[in-house]
């Protein structure tokens, strides 16, 4: 490894670990979005002042929620290290979010238990995704214009326009009621992950569609594959193995980038099919106003989409020899 | 322009009119519940799952409420907060994103290199939905509900526009106008807001077109999520919410067509409007 490469590495991971910082303090300063004592918020009106206290004291509640505060009555306040913000960080640095304010449960335990469903949900969604949209993409970008193209420029619109909310309930009806191959909702046996996976990966395979057609097109048009035709290779070498490799590029990086839309999506698709996963964990701190929950799942889903990204970049400048100098 | 664009563009001014229009157009109150009289039973039922007709259009739900005039009245609620949303973040984006692409040096370095990364750190979705739900507390009213939507994705929309805007300034402040602007003594503000700012709005007017599409997307999700206007008031994601449940689908499906259908339409207009205009402002696109 050269100087160079090395103080790139430098540079890349410290933006690494300041971003990382950024997002834990601003996931630790949304609980004090909440208007009003957040007991309150929680226990409602009707609590008793014990409950209350009680309560605070459980949460750490009682502490200033950082090192100052100032308002219009008691002015600026310096209220030292002991506060909720720096202490949130001592947790988070042991692997502790906090308790859950409903189930009275660790906050990373809840999580932990949930987690797999969702990276499972995204990877058979991302895995539906690459495997329609490369052949799709292939065929429409090698017959442009012709009727597969057309098809698959119509099958990307569809895609790209119709939200999961609306393609999740529609496979519910017709592959749940009207002909009964699948579960409506959960996640009990292997294969109640088709229908979720299909909602949640309909966005990702139009746009991947779209990617994959217009990347064929362009290095279709490049002098390396008249020189491949000319050796007299056969056309679907010089698509699957010249093409293709070079017109992936572009489209490892959108599939890194849409990771967190798939991550957000996934919120979306486990309410629809009921699936457990950190979604419906989200959605459930919601409604119940556990926000020390929803506060660790925001983080938890944060973390792992920056993590990867920084794969996916990795992955780029590996594939693309050329980033790697500049 | 193609003839997608003016698909477009037609459908987002009838999407607009609607909305601006939907005291008129709406054929019923929108959060009445219907009854009729049933001979058979010798009393009022409710008029529930009524399959499109005459009277009531696009049918009734579940609730015996019209779904046209429900749909008419969601648009509006779409129509405010991706406009208002577009505006807000657009602003504080082009701004952001000047001043990174103008000053460059230690400016750009934090704000492009760090603000920016911070915020795409996020996924959107997420953050929004988790501002909305912090910012809510215990009952919200339908306003407090519209400006925390507004809130929430304003603060994760406005990092596309400045980063569009970063890169227009990077390459406008070297041409020759803007020289001889700096030349002639103009103020760096001037430099700026009169020279470089117009000269860089078209791509702006594109992603403002794609963000639209966006925000309705958006609004209609956080609704579906439960995290939109209160009920009873319409909105579609909230309607695609109560539609789906397997008793209604079966019944009367065109609960959950209609408005997804309306939805999907509003997206891809503004789609159709920014790939439209993309490749019209920049001809090198045009040739795929």
């Amino acid at each position: 490894m050269n100087k160079y490469k090395l103080l790139n590495f430098v540079k890349r991971l410290g933006l690494f670990v300041l971003v990382i910082f950024t997002v834990v303090s601003l996931v630790t300063i949304l609980i004090e979005l909440v208007p009003g004592d957040p007991a309150i918020a929680r226990l409602g009106d009707n609590a008793t002042p014990e409950q209350l206290q009680a309560f605070r004291n459980r949460h750490n509640l009682d502490v200033p929620s950082f090192f100052f505060s100032y308002d219009s009555v008691d002015g600026f306040e310096w209220h030292g290290v002991k506060n909720r913000y720096l202490d949130y960080w001592k947790g988070v640095l042991q692997g502790d979010l906090g308790i859950s304010y409903d189930t009275d449960r660790p906050v990373l335990d809840l999580v932990i238990e949930r987690y797999p469903a969702t990276i499972k949900l995204a990877l058979a969604a991302l895995v539906i995704a690459v495997f329609i949209s490369i052949p799709l993409g292939v065929l429409a970008g090698t017959n442009k214009n012709s009727l597969i193209d057309n098809f698959a420029s119509f099958f990307a619109l569809m895609g790209i326009c119709l939200p999961g909310f609306v393609i999740g309930p529609l496979l519910v009806y017709f592959f749940a009621v009207k002909i009964p191959i699948f579960s409506p909702t959960g996640s009990y046996y292997p294969e109640d992950i088709v229908l979720p996976a299909i909602t949640l990966g309909a966005a990702l395979s139009a746009i991947l569609t779209r990617m994959v057609r217009s990347s064929v097109i362009e290095e279709l048009g490049e002098d390396y594959v008249r020189t491949a035709r000319a050796k007299g290779l056969s056309e679907k070498v010089v698509i699957y193995k010249h093409v293709l490799k070079n017109g992936l590029i572009p489209v490892v990086t959108i599939l890194g980038l849409q990771l967190g839309v798939l991550l957000a999506g996934a919120i979306i698709t486990e309410k629809i099919f009921n699936w457990r996963g950190v979604g419906t964990l989200l959605l459930d701190g919601i409604n119940t106003r556990d926000h020390r929950l929803v506060q660790g799942v925001v983080l938890i889903i944060s973390v792992t989409y920056i993590l990867a990204n920084s794969f996916t970049d990795m992955v780029y400048r590996w594939l693309d020899p050329r980033i790697r100098i500049n | 322009m193609n003839r997608l664009t003016y698909i477009g563009f037609f459908l987002a001014i009838v999407f607009i009119f609607t909305a601006i229009f939907a005291n008129q157009i709406a054929t019923h109150d929108p959060i009445k519940q219907f009854r009729e009289y049933d001979q058979s039973a010798g009393r009022e039922v409710s008029l529930k799952n009524k399959p499109p007709s005459g009277e009531h259009w696009f049918g009734t739900d579940s609730l015996g409420r019209d779904v046209f005039s429900r749909i008419v009245h969601g648009a509006r609620v779409s129509l405010f907060v991706g406009i208002t949303v577009v505006t807000i973040s657009g602003i504080f984006g082009i701004i952001i994103g000047a001043i990174a692409g103008f000053y460059g040096g230690w400016w750009d370095k934090f704000l492009a290199g760090y603000v920016f990364n911070v915020f795409l750190a996020f996924p959107g979705l997420l953050l929004a939905i988790a501002i909305v739900a912090f910012l809510s507390g215990t009952n919200p009213t339908p306003n407090d509900r519209v400006r925390h939507l507004i809130i929430a994705m304003c603060i994760t929309g406005w990092v596309g526009y400045a980063r569009v805007m970063r890169g227009q300034v990077l390459k406008i402040r070297e041409y020759d106008f803007v020289q001889a602007a700096r030349a002639l003594g103009a103020s760096n503000l001037r430099q700026l807001f009169v020279h470089i700012v117009p000269n860089a709005i078209q791509p702006l007017i594109v992603q403002a077109s794609l963000a639209m599409a966006g925000a309705v997307l958006a609004e209609a999700s956080l609704s579906f999520l439960g995290l939109g206007i209160p009920p009873p008031n319409p909105t579609w994601g909230t309607m695609i919410d109560e539609a789906r449940g397997i008793d209604t689908m079966t019944n009367a499906l065109h609960n959950l067509l209609f408005p997804g259908l309306v939805l999907a339409f509003t997206v891809l207009a503004f789609n159709f409007i920014g790939d439209g205009l993309r490749e019209y402002l920049d001809p090198k696109q045009r040739k795929r």
